[in-house]
């Protein structure tokens, strides 16, 4: 018994990474998905007076319509994960599907996608996602999570590409095509499932990025308009200069929020690291 | 069987492949006769592997062909050619893909054949081949990769080559990563599938001892040319290169203690 507790508490010590990760997430889900149950206060709802601070009516006040702040953080931080989860899934499967193309069959086809990828490298993604989402009039949540997928994914197809690019020269590969696999058998079936936990890395670090376009997109108004989100928490505090009046019960939650939200992922994802790459752990 | 004619590979490295060049293999041309044992010799990057990749049709040469019955084996294809030709390579650990069991790169073969085969037929001819190499298909099957030994591991490849039963096995270093007491096992049953089946069997491998022990003649590669090739007798007792006279002065002797001299 008590060295099933030692060995409990070794592993948290050598995953606390992960642990922490984890934990911070699951308390951002548990404070939405429960918490439009427990809390229904409608968010969209002007029914109480504007600009109020915390009390025991309105446990984080009320923004400048008179609208309740926790209620609009719970439905925002809600619908930021909706995007961040379907925008990062966008990104990593084009980054698959491209990466893994261009590191399994090389050559002209490697040079030419290498191209295009290295392309939106040095584009910088914010700016290319304002022009987008400048130029296109419809501001709706799929809309937000098709610009965010389509530019975010070159980071992730590099990463796979150089995955896919030792694996295929891996025996096993030589002997699938000799067996006479056919070549998206070979990636499919031989290839990826040799690289799942990079994939499910690369997955949560597109769920950050993309909760943080979201957020920064949305703060400078180019979001969609008709969904709270905690991008669009924001932008309302910017717009009624929410930090000069001093209504930090307003805009401070949704920053707060956002961070730790980003932060969870990297942890997650730095934690998945050292657990699949035993070189990165550190010495004690 | 085989017919190999002034076969050249050359890497290119770079974009659009305007970097340096690499000449894997230089015009190498050789014959294999059916039934026999053919070693290729070689240290590391002497060529030796491409060549195996480049008559497994895995690589396209830069110049050169490669006939199997005077058909041109890039006219063959490929599925049927495979059925023909196949290969265990250095590598067991590398060669099973440690995501699925070991059934998996057995049943795997079937694929060859046009016709639809029976999981019974397929069951039947894979416990039959694994017996026949002295394996106990309760031991070996359902079980992942890494809880096999490597001896294990390189065997099944060999019943996997059986299952398809190929008229060339090309061997690449089958024996460098396995314990000793498993090589003449494994040579063992090389030699009596060139004896008994009559299957023709390209031995490539850097170890001058298992060449002989195992084949009929030998090719010596050396940075991509064969240098020499001729009967296992001849080049063990008139070798005419440098490089195949250093290969063999550097085999350690078994009534010889090692003796350590300045120059």
């Amino acid at each position: 018994m008590a060295e099933k507790i030692v060995n409990a508490g070794r592993l948290i010590v050598r995953y606390k990474k992960l642990l922490i990760g984890v934990i911070m997430l699951s308390a951002m889900v548990i404070f939405c998905v429960p918490g439009m149950i427990l809390y229904p206060v409608d968010p969209r709802a002007i029914i109480f007076r504007d600009l109020q601070p915390p009390s025991s009516t309105n446990p984080l006040g009320t923004d400048v319509f008179g609208r309740d702040v926790l209620a609009q953080l719970i439905h925002g931080t809600y619908n930021s994960f909706r995007i961040g989860i379907l925008a990062g899934l966008i990104a990593t499967l084009i980054g698959i599907a491209i990466g893994a193309t261009a590191g399994y069959f090389g050559g002209i086809v490697d040079d030419i996608l290498n191209l295009v990828t290295n392309t939106f490298l040095v584009i910088p993604t914010l700016a290319l996602l304002i022009v987008i989402a400048s130029y296109i009039r419809i501001r709706s949540e799929l809309m937000m999570i098709l610009i965010i997928g389509a530019t975010s994914w070159p980071w992730t197809a590099r990463a796979i590409r150089a995955q896919v690019y030792s694996l295929k020269a891996r025996e096993f590969v030589d002997l699938a095509k000799i067996s006479g696999l056919p070549r998206h058998e070979i990636i499919i079936f031989e290839i990826l499932p040799n690289m799942l936990s990079y994939i499910v890395m690369c997955f949560t670090l597109q769920m950050a990025g993309a909760i943080l376009s979201e957020a920064g997109l949305s703060a400078i108004g180019l979001g969609p308009t008709a969904l709270i989100t905690l991008g669009m928490i924001l932008r309302w505090t910017i717009v009624w200069e929410a930090p000069r009046i001093g209504t930090w019960w307003w805009f401070v939650p949704p920053g707060l929020i956002i961070t730790l939200i980003a932060v969870s992922f990297l942890l997650i994802n730095s934690g998945l690291d050292e657990i699949y790459n035993p070189r990165l752990r550190r010495m004690r | 069987m085989l017919r190999v004619e002034n076969l050249t590979k050359i890497f290119r490295t770079g974009f659009l492949g305007k970097g340096e060049e690499i000449i894997a293999v230089n015009e190498v041309s050789f014959l294999l006769r059916k039934g026999e044992i053919l070693s290729l010799i070689g240290e590391s990057g002497s060529g030796k592997t491409t060549v195996a990749r480049l008559i497994l049709k895995l690589l396209r040469p830069t110049s050169g062909h490669i006939y199997y019955k005077d058909t041109d084996i890039w006219d063959i294809p490929s599925k049927t050619y495979w059925r023909k030709i196949q290969a265990i390579f250095q590598d067991p650990y590398a060669s099973f893909n440690s995501f699925y069991k070991v059934d998996r790169i057995l049943k795997n073969v079937f694929k060859l054949f046009p016709d639809k085969i029976s999981e019974e037929e397929k069951d039947r001819k894979i416990y039959e081949v694994l017996e026949r190499i002295g394996l106990d298909p309760k031991e070996v099957l359902g079980k992942h990769p890494f809880e096999l030994s490597g001896g294990q591991m390189q065997r099944l490849l060999l019943a996997r080559c059986l299952i398809i039963d190929p008229e060339v096995i090309i061997a690449d270093e089958p024996t460098s990563m396995i314990d000793a007491s498993m090589r003449v096992i494994l040579l063992n049953i090389l030699k009596e599938l060139s004896n008994k089946a009559g299957k023709s069997i390209i031995f490539i491998t850097h170890d001058i001892s298992q060449a002989f022990y195992v084949s009929d003649r030998v090719l010596v590669m050396y940075r991509g040319r064969i240098v020499e090739s001729d009967s296992v007798e001849h080049i063990l007792f008139s070798p005419q290169h440098p490089y195949t006279k250093r290969l063999i002065s550097d085999v350690p002797k078994l009534h010889e203690k090692f003796k350590f001299t300045l120059t």
